[in-house]
């Protein structure tokens, strides 16, 4: 191949990716990549110190996206990406933490850290990949899979019901939650540069097609044919009611910006109380932490 | 509470009259421990009530957390957000933190737990002693790996070893286990903290190469890599997956190797280094008690009344209990005609006394069933047949 | 080397006698004081006791089993705890609240009315602070300045005052209790 034409198809988004790393492990058609190019093209935007910005990711098929970006950046254990980055961030406050993980991962077995770090307004940005089964492991049933999806563990088809991550993250106390499909790619990048740029638990929930598992398992075509299927199915509606966002099988999707709202941090509500209670003894925690 | 007189670094300097408890939370601070995660149980509750008192004027962050899976992340976290960290815990809880023990010897994240264990299985005796868990300590998690594990016998000692407990942490880039008990973390003693300037705090192993040019797993002339923190453009990365020296996943059985024999191999191989015993009346013993923990200093008066009944008997307290002393034990062994190991449990480290004895001597095992000390009559008999 | 035990109902402040003493005679007597004691739902209500281990070297065994002193508040503690009492031992008791069942010729009893004084003094929740100064009157074991000087930190600070004219009420009355037994 000729010099020109490489650069030609030099990724768009090569600086923020470990380039030595690549090719991913993610199956074509999948919308990993989608979100991960919306999350880059949202970092170029903002007018962060990319050296300030740390990603933290789970374990599944998008827990691999702490290996790919080129932050520091933390691939953990199942489920405690959320804690493991509030410990981050509580010990390095002036770093902006994202964590970037999985429906099973976060709301699954990480379910329990995923409200509580809701309910603290941990600042932390959780960029919520949700492809309604567990991937990784071969299509299993999840905590998001749609009533009579069919999964590996759910063969005859799911009988539970599921999550709606909307709705629960704005119950646990979310201040901004926003959902989208992997094709809205701008309204993506949107909501996470606002999230980004701004202090408090932002949650976005972005639906992805399983081409290789749920899809197939399912039959609801290939690839690109169920990213638009998705996209087709959407419906924006700001600021809907959040009780109103369940996913039914293959049903219609309401997408949008639903909650945005302002409360104190965690570390905010920490050094307000602590100093309006203890006074000038009181030592205010982050000064000496940022370099 | 009020704010209690300490030095500029925190350091609650002086004479205390301290449960072991307290006195962790305070060696901790001494240590530079400025963030700390945790989830209440007892009999471990008092050291984070300590923090959660302590912090606010020392400058840190306490947090309680929804359960000990996350404690223990927001630990790792931490570490790579350049803080010093401890947690505290008990039986139960310890089970749980047993996940990402993992990470934290993966990641090579130095960060401290102390365990003041109570009876089990299970919620056992919440309110009561044990040494249960000793073999937890080391073989919890899955996988192989080395940790290292102190047992401090008195309050002071928690003090004490709460300071060697980072030290060592940092030194080899390891999680340290304090395992106490229920009856040393509720005894109150003087525990007399010295100056600040006068404590020796290990520093971490700071990386200071050039920007970018980081990488989290090479082994520097000493076998322990540097470490970083975030936000200082490195743009590093690190993961529980087998790694190559940047951090990166490396999934074959040569890399495996590699990391595996690094992470048992930095802790065997400065065993010498890291190992603390208190020895007494080795010399011409016939029978030696190893001990540790509450249990040593029950044992010594099963052993002041069997050197009044003439027996000739030595005494050896794991300050270390892991990595195990295998080496002395073995260099013991043909010198004596037995080991006597009394612990609150049915026989746990008992086990590495007699595989070190390499069979040239007996080993007898004083187990207990945990709830409450020996009677030291159960081990002045057991000394006593093992003489004979 | 001295093993003393506190024992009392569950809410009499028995666990804090054994934390006053322990921490004067280890911070200000120059003895060397190990204080356990009975904890877990137990230690609330019914009997419950705080053992001290005073010695002039380092405490080694840390628990008790004759205890040479037994400091009383209680019926149910007196009679569980009074048969372990060592020969020759000291057996202090709240008069009022303790009724004496036949006791050993070799053993010493004082009696205090600790929680009647600590009612004249306006209440009853220091009746312990009563039968601390009592316990160091008549046992010598403690210096009555320690006790005074480790109670900041072990008492609230608002009732420091009232803490220390109960232990002085009951430390008065045990060195008038001594002058009579002579």
């Amino acid at each position: 191949m000729k010099e020109e034409d490489r650069l030609e198809e030099k990724n768009p988004i090569e600086g923020l990716l470990r380039m030595d790393r690549i090719p991913h492990i993610w199956c074509p058609g999948c919308g990993i990549g989608t979100v991960v190019t919306s999350f880059a093209d949202a970092l170029k935007k903002t007018d962060l110190d990319l050296d300030k910005v740390a990603v933290v990711s789970g374990i599944g098929c998008t827990g691999r996206v702490a290996g790919y970006i080129k932050l520091d950046s933390f691939h953990t254990t199942h489920g405690r990406a959320i804690p493991y980055a509030t410990g981050l961030k509580l010990a390095s406050p002036g770093t902006k933490v994202v964590v970037f993980s999985g429906d099973g991962d976060l709301t699954g077995i990480g379910g329990n850290h995923f409200i509580h770090a809701a309910r603290r307004n941990m600042d932390l940005v959780v960029i919520c990949v949700n492809n309604f089964n567990y991937a990784m492991t071969g299509g299993q049933v999840a905590s998001t899979t749609p009533k009579t999806a069919n999964a590996s563990t759910a063969p005859y088809g799911n009988f539970e019901g599921a999550f709606s991550l909307p709705y629960l993250a704005d119950a646990a106390g979310a201040t901004y939650v926003a959902r989208w499909t992997a094709l809205h790619l701008r309204r993506v990048s949107k909501s996470i540069e606002e999230a980004l740029n701004r202090k408090g638990f932002s949650f976005i929930e972005v639906i992805t097609p399983c081409v290789t598992l749920y899809a197939r398992r399912n039959r609801l075509g290939s690839g690109l044919n169920l990213l638009k299927y998705y996209y087709d199915k959407s419906e924006i509606r700001h600021g809907a009611d959040t009780r109103d966002l369940e996913i039914t099988f293959q049903g219609k999707l309401t997408v949008g910006k639903f909650i945005e709202r302002e409360r104190e941090t965690f570390l905010d509500a920490m050094n307000s109380h602590l100093s309006h209670v203890l006074g000038d003894d009181y030592q205010l925690y982050g000064r000496c932490f940022d370099d | 509470m009020k704010k209690l007189k300490t030095d500029p670094k925190g350091v609650l300097t002086g004479s205390h009259y301290l449960d072991g408890d307290y006195a962790l939370a305070e060696g901790a601070l001494a240590a530079g421990c400025r963030f700390f995660a945790g989830y209440p149980i007892t009999p471990s509750t008092e050291t984070a009530e300590r923090f959660s008192e302590r912090i606010p004027y020392v400058g840190g962050v306490f947090i309680q957390m929804e359960d000990e899976l996350a404690s223990i992340a927001a630990l790792i976290g931490a570490v790579w957000g350049g803080q010093k960290v401890m947690t505290v815990t008990s039986g139960p809880g310890f089970s749980l933190m047993m996940e990402n023990l993992g990470l934290a010897c993966m990641q090579e994240t130095p960060l401290v737990i102390a365990n003041v264990q109570r009876g089990g299985p299970s919620t056992g005796l919440p309110t009561m002693t044990g040494q249960q868990d000793m073999m937890q300590a080391k073989y919890g998690s899955h996988g192989d790996y080395e940790i290292i594990a102190l047992s401090p016998d008195s309050p002071q000692e928690c003090f004490d070893l709460a300071i060697e407990a980072f030290n060592l942490s940092e030194t080899y880039r390891v999680p340290t286990l304090i395992m106490t008990d229920e009856c040393v973390g509720h005894m109150h003693e003087k525990v007399v903290i010295p100056e600040a300037d006068k404590i020796e705090v290990v520093e971490r192993k700071w990386y200071t190469g050039p920007k970018g040019e980081y990488l989290p797993y090479k082994l520097d002339d000493d076998g322990i890599p540097f470490l970083t923190k975030v936000g200082q453009g490195h743009r590093f990365h690190t993961t529980g997956l087998t790694r190559d020296e940047r951090g990166y996943p490396d999934l074959n059985a040569e890399r495996q190797k590699i990391v595996v024999t690094h992470l048992i191999e930095k802790i065997r191989g400065n065993a010498d280094k890291i190992i603390k015993l208190e020895e007494d009346q080795i010399e011409n013993a016939d029978v030696v008690v190893v001990s540790y923990g509450i249990t040593s200093r029950v044992a010594v008066r099963a052993v002041q009344q069997a050197r009044e009944a003439g027996l000739k008997v030595g005494t050896m307290r794991l300050i270390t209990v892991w990595p195990f002393p295998e080496k002395r034990i073995k260099e013991l062994a043909p010198h004596v005609k037995a080991f006597v190991v009394p612990e609150l449990n049915y026989g746990q480290i008992v086990r590495e006394v007699e595989r070190s004895a390499w069979g040239k001597t007996k080993v007898v095992s004083v187990p207990h069933c945990a709830g409450w000390v020996h009677d030291p009559a159960d081990i002045l008999q057991a000394i006593k047949e093992a003489a004979k | 080397m001295t093993d003393i035990r506190f024992s009392g109902l569950g809410g009499q402040g028995v666990i804090r006698c054994g934390l006053i003493s322990g921490k004067a005679l280890s911070l200000y007597d120059d003895k060397h004081a190990t204080m356990t004691q009975s904890f877990g739902p137990e230690a609330r209500g019914s009997a419950c006791s705080s053992q001290l281990v005073v010695s002039d070297d380092r405490v080694l065994y840390p628990y008790i089993a004759t205890p040479s002193i037994l400091v009383s508040m209680s019926q149910e503690a007196y009679e569980k705890y009074v048969p372990e009492l060592g020969k020759g031992g000291t057996l202090v008791v709240d008069e009022d609240l303790v009724k004496l069942k036949k006791v050993r010729d070799d053993v010493t009893v004082y009696a205090v009315p600790s929680t009647r004084f600590a009612e004249e003094l306006g209440n009853r929740i220091i009746a312990n602070l009563v039968m601390l100064g009592f316990f160091t009157a008549v046992t010598k074991i403690v210096s009555p300045e320690a006790m005074k000087k480790a109670l900041p930190g072990l008492v609230p600070e608002r009732f420091l005052d009232l803490n220390i004219k109960a232990f002085d009420k009951g430390l008065a009355h045990g060195e008038k209790v001594l002058k009579e037994k002579k």
